[in-house]
């Protein structure tokens, strides 16, 4: 249990995906001008990472890694897929993307009108392909990767509502006009993840 | 990806010469005045995260330019059969083609930068470079404008990201391409460490598209 919030913590504060790893930065900076967006993009972003990295996690370690088909029988012991890893992966986000999309909009079209168009956004988010290729990376098992994943997704969304309301407030500033718009928001984004470091080496 | 994208450039093309003045255009634009970084804020996760040496960054400018170009080209042979429904998942299943191939050449021949590169190779699939350009530009033209649009864009990209390098390693760890300058002048450097920091990048490429705007004249409202 204690490994699990260590690996949550983790992946929401310190491995943050956008401050430390700069996943998905490009919805990040384009969908950051208010705060009420940035959170119901960040709610998508958290669940469909969240159930992407475990099914990822079960293609990997039963069908992908090397001798992880020996339960069809002694045949398939020697197969090798691991070099179907990325487009295997990138079906299974864009499927998922797609079920949730119709999901959403069939149980609850409220939800579906805020979030619609950010939705197939989510399958070219850098951070849902990114977290799973991490997690193929680390030894984790599957309640591992969930939490991991939901971290993640988490993670990204404290980011982006946080950026989101300094930009609100940026409004009222005077900022030099070859700077205004992206310039200012990449500085800013440097500053705030000078301020995220502050969390290195946190653990329970 | 922004939703802007969405809208298609068309250019039109009746038997014009290969290298004529609309087709340098789609070259040399994205460059400057259209670059995919600092203009239409695509694939800014890779050119942070891969920028803190040069080589790395080099031959991810590479990669990205290969993958950009073919499946700029592939897509556009297949533009006219692709239900619109379904598109987003049959790009995404060019891109991915084009990125293990990649993927396996750096493995083979260049087996260090693979490691260094980790998992940045295969977001190349989601780079919104490669997904923008093949849903702004090639789902509308022919082959040949998408190849040069491709390679433009891997340019204008590998521009930004060279230069970024640049800096950073020179300044942060005090050499360049794995060459220690300081150290063959003979001046002591310590290295300053905030470049090397995710933080150090964010920043010089906000300066970057500062210069970039106060030369071009390129205005944004709030």
């Amino acid at each position: 249990m204690e490994n699990l919030i260590n690996i949550g913590i983790r992946s929401v504060f310190i491995d943050n995906m956008i401050f430390a790893y700069f996943l998905g930065m490009c919805s990040f900076l384009a969908i950051s001008k208010k705060v009420k967006t940035a959170i119901g993009l960040g709610v998508a972003v958290i669940f469909v990472i969240g159930i992407t990295v475990p099914i990822n996690w079960l293609i990997q370690n039963y069908v992908l890694v090397p001798g992880a088909l020996a339960w069809l029988g002694d045949d398939f012991k020697n197969i090798d897929l691991g070099f179907l890893q990325f487009i295997v992966f990138i079906s299974v986000i864009a499927a998922i993307t797609q079920l949730t999309e119709m999901a959403v909009e069939k149980f609850s079209p409220a939800l579906y009108g805020t979030l619609g168009i950010f939705l197939p956004l989510i399958a070219v988010n850098c951070s849902v392909l990114g977290a799973a290729l991490f997690m193929v990376g680390r030894p984790y098992n599957l309640a591992e990767a969930t939490v991991f994943g939901i971290g993640s997704g988490t993670g990204w969304m404290l980011a982006i509502v946080a950026l989101a309301g300094v930009r609100e407030k940026m409004k009222y500033s005077n900022v030099p006009a070859p700077l205004r718009g992206l310039g200012i928001t990449f500085i800013l984004v440097g500053l705030m993840s000078l301020g995220f470091l502050s969390f290195l080496g946190f653990s329970i | 990806m922004s939703a802007e994208t969405a809208e298609v450039e068309v250019v039109e093309k009746k038997s014009e010469p290969l290298f004529s003045k609309k087709n340098k255009k789609l070259l040399t634009n994205p460059l400057d005045i259209d670059n995919p970084i600092t203009v239409q804020i695509l694939g800014v996760c890779s050119a942070l995260a891969v920028t803190t040496q040069m080589k790395p960054a080099f031959v991810m400018s590479l990669g990205l330019t290969i993958v950009t170009a073919s499946s700029n080209v592939v897509i556009s042979f297949m533009r006219n059969s692709i239900p619109s429904r379904i598109r987003i998942i049959v790009q995404l299943a060019v891109v991915s083609l084009w990125v293990i191939l990649v993927d396996q050449i750096l493995k083979a021949y260049v087996y260090d930068v693979s490691k260094q590169l980790s998992v940045f190779v295969g977001l190349i699939i989601t780079n919104c470079i490669v997904m923008g350009r093949l849903e702004a530009f090639a789902m509308g033209n022919k082959p040949w404008p998408s190849f040069l649009d491709g390679i433009g864009n891997g340019l204008g990209y590998g521009l930004i990201l060279m230069m970024v390098a640049f800096v950073r390693e020179l300044f942060g760890a005090g050499s360049v391409f794995g060459f220690k300058v300081f150290d063959a002048i003979g001046v002591h450097y310590t290295g300053n460490g905030l470049l090397l920091l995710p933080a150090g990048a964010c920043i010089l490429v906000g300066i970057v598209i500062w210069v970039q705007r106060t030369l071009n004249g390129h205005r944004e409202s709030h």
